[in-house]
């Protein structure tokens, strides 16, 4: 059956565009993705990416288009035709989602362990000790102190932040992510450690994800595939190893072109 | 010459009218929180502006109102707002639990059995139970609607975490008719089981924050609990010192600087009636020396 499932797209876009009055800020964009497959989507500010990120992810109806998810129950569903219910609850459980700002995805003011629990007793988990041990064991997996659960992240570094953050949207086992920045405003040996760790969970738990980012050293860490957008439009897509190191557009030779020699 | 200077009750009829027909969607659909255009009371918020208009509303001519703070009948607020509708409905009032049929109460439900045809009228400062885990009204209205109480055990899983038992002692969050989460205002978790299948009617009034919600009668209401940490009831282990009840909720009272204290009954009347039939705690005056001061 998981054989099967993975031949078939997880998500499909098809002809996605969004207009903030005459503002186009996303143009009929379209792509399938596959289960277990990472997907970067790069370009500078103000091209459209988060814009897509929330259309993929139904906080935004688009002004034109379709997104279709295909449901655990192995149905391909327009996201639009869900109601509310529904949606939230695919957000809560089957996806997860990773702000940039750890204080988006978090509640602040409460420990740890609960963070990470939320989800579970939100779909209905109502024995303490389990949950507790389960946080307890994801902490451990993105390598947070056991001895930190009862910590509210407030009191988290901006690492500690983005991978409570991460352990919070893994425990009840989503099958897509969706990262938006994940590494923005991490130093660099910080970023490094965390993007390993994304790496690890995503090829463990064959998580299919889209990454916003504009480091492309990110994209090339993480995903399998890249698309680059300019002015809300996808200007070039491809295997990720192949658009960075052989671009064809000119405007992905100079985004090339402008990374830092280390 | 001696016209009444207000409308029986205080308010006027159409304010009367609006306040019913919340009451009647809050029984409709119990524990779920009714906005109504609340009215300035000739009282500050947080005395009771919210069950006092409920009360208003209710309150027919025959009725006996019966007003309790705290379990007592003889605080200022409760006597106040006993004499606010002595003064402006002209009904009778009185202590006693039992021959009240409204009873408008801050923070406990009488420990005396109530009846089939009587209205209990609490007053109620925050009903949101959702409100400070989750500030924006927007979001927690959304979350009653779908029935996303998953952030409700965030609360009890933090006390469990911070105290290793739920600590949450007063304003114990409730489940009602198996579908909508409720604060039951802050009255003590003991109280809580007195809600469920309660045979007198139960209203929550909000006055500042303008909702009115409801329990009908022979209503289920489960207080949320883990399965591994259920709900407890708490209440001082010790009998009354003034009628040696073990079953009541007690109040500790400071009775001087060296660390004395004495627990006796929260609620006043059932106290009272107890003495009354003759029991005696440790701290009872003898009854022939109190009448000796008399």
């Amino acid at each position: 059956m998981a054989e099967v499932d993975n031949d078939r797209p997880l998500l499909v876009a098809d002809g996605l565009s969004k207009n903030y009055g005459r503002l186009t800020a996303c143009r009929d964009v379209s792509f399938a993705l596959y289960p277990g497959e990472v997907l970067a989507v790069v370009g500078e500010s103000g091209s459209g990416k988060t814009t897509l990120l929330q259309l993929l992810s139904a906080q935004m109806a688009p002004s034109a288009g379709t997104v279709s998810y295909r449901m655990r129950d192995g149905v391909l569903r327009d996201l639009a035709a869900l109601g509310e219910a529904e949606r939230r609850f695919l957000f809560r459980t089957d996806w997860g989602y990773v702000h940039q700002d750890p204080a988006l995805g978090l509640r602040m003011a409460v420990s740890a362990g609960a963070n990470v629990g939320e989800r579970l007793m939100a779909v209905g988990w109502n024995n303490y000790g389990h949950i507790r041990s389960t946080a307890s064991s994801w902490l451990e997996r993105v390598e947070i102190d056991i001895g930190r659960i009862d910590d509210a992240p407030r009191t988290y570094s901006g690492g500690m932040r983005q991978r409570l953050q991460i352990a919070r949207n893994l425990v009840t086992q989503p099958r897509l992510v969706f990262m938006d920045e994940p590494t923005g405003g991490l130093d660099v040996s910080v970023q490094a450690r965390l993007l390993d760790l994304m790496r690890n969970l995503v090829s463990e738990l064959h998580l299919a994800a889209i990454v916003v980012t504009h480091d492309l050293a990110v994209a090339r860490l993480l995903s399998h595939r890249v698309m680059v957008m300019k002015g809300g439009r996808v200007i070039e897509t491809g295997l990720t190893d192949q658009v960075l190191d052989d671009p064809r557009e000119p405007y992905t030779q100079l985004l090339v072109s402008s990374i830092l020699p280390a | 010459m001696n016209a009444p200077a207000y409308n029986f009750a205080y308010l006027d009829e159409q304010t009367k009218r609006m306040i019913r027909r919340a009451i009647l969607k809050a029984i409709a659909i119990p524990g779920y929180q009714v906005p109504f255009a609340s009215r300035e009371m000739p009282m500050p918020y947080g005395w009771g502006t919210g069950g006092v208009q409920v009360t208003a509303a209710i309150l027919g001519p025959s009725d006996v109102l019966k007003v309790i703070d705290q379990g007592s009948d003889d605080t200022t607020n409760a006597i106040s707002i006993r004499k606010f509708f002595a003064k402006t409905a002209g009904v009778e009032t009185t202590t006693s639990t039992a021959d009240a049929t409204v009873i408008q109460t801050r923070h406990r439900i009488p420990e005396a059995p109530l009846h089939a045809g009587q209205v209990l009228v609490y007053q109620v400062p925050i009903p949101e139970p959702l409100r400070f885990l989750e500030p924006r009204e927007t979001e927690t209205r959304r979350m009653h609607a779908l029935g996303e109480y998953g952030l409700m055990h965030v609360k009890l899983y933090e006390d469990i975490a911070r105290f290793g038992h739920i600590a949450t002692s007063y304003a114990y969050p409730v489940k009602v008719n198996a579908r909508y989460v409720m604060d039951p205002s802050p009255t003590p978790k003991f109280d809580n089981p007195k809600m469920d299948n309660c045979p007198a009617l139960q209203l929550f009034g909000a006055g500042r924050e303008k909702r009115i919600y409801a329990i009908p009668p022979y209503t289920r209401v489960v207080s949320l609990d883990f399965e591994d940490h259920p709900f407890t009831r708490y209440r001082f282990d010790a009998p009354c010192a003034l009628c040696a009840a073990d079953d009541s909720y007690l109040d500790e009272i400071i009775t001087d600087d060296q660390g004395s204290r004495m627990f006796v009954c929260s609620d006043t009347d059932y106290c009272e009636g107890r003495q009354a039939q003759g029991h005696r705690g440790t701290e009872s005056a003898a009854p022939h020396k109190e009448g000796a001061h008399g």
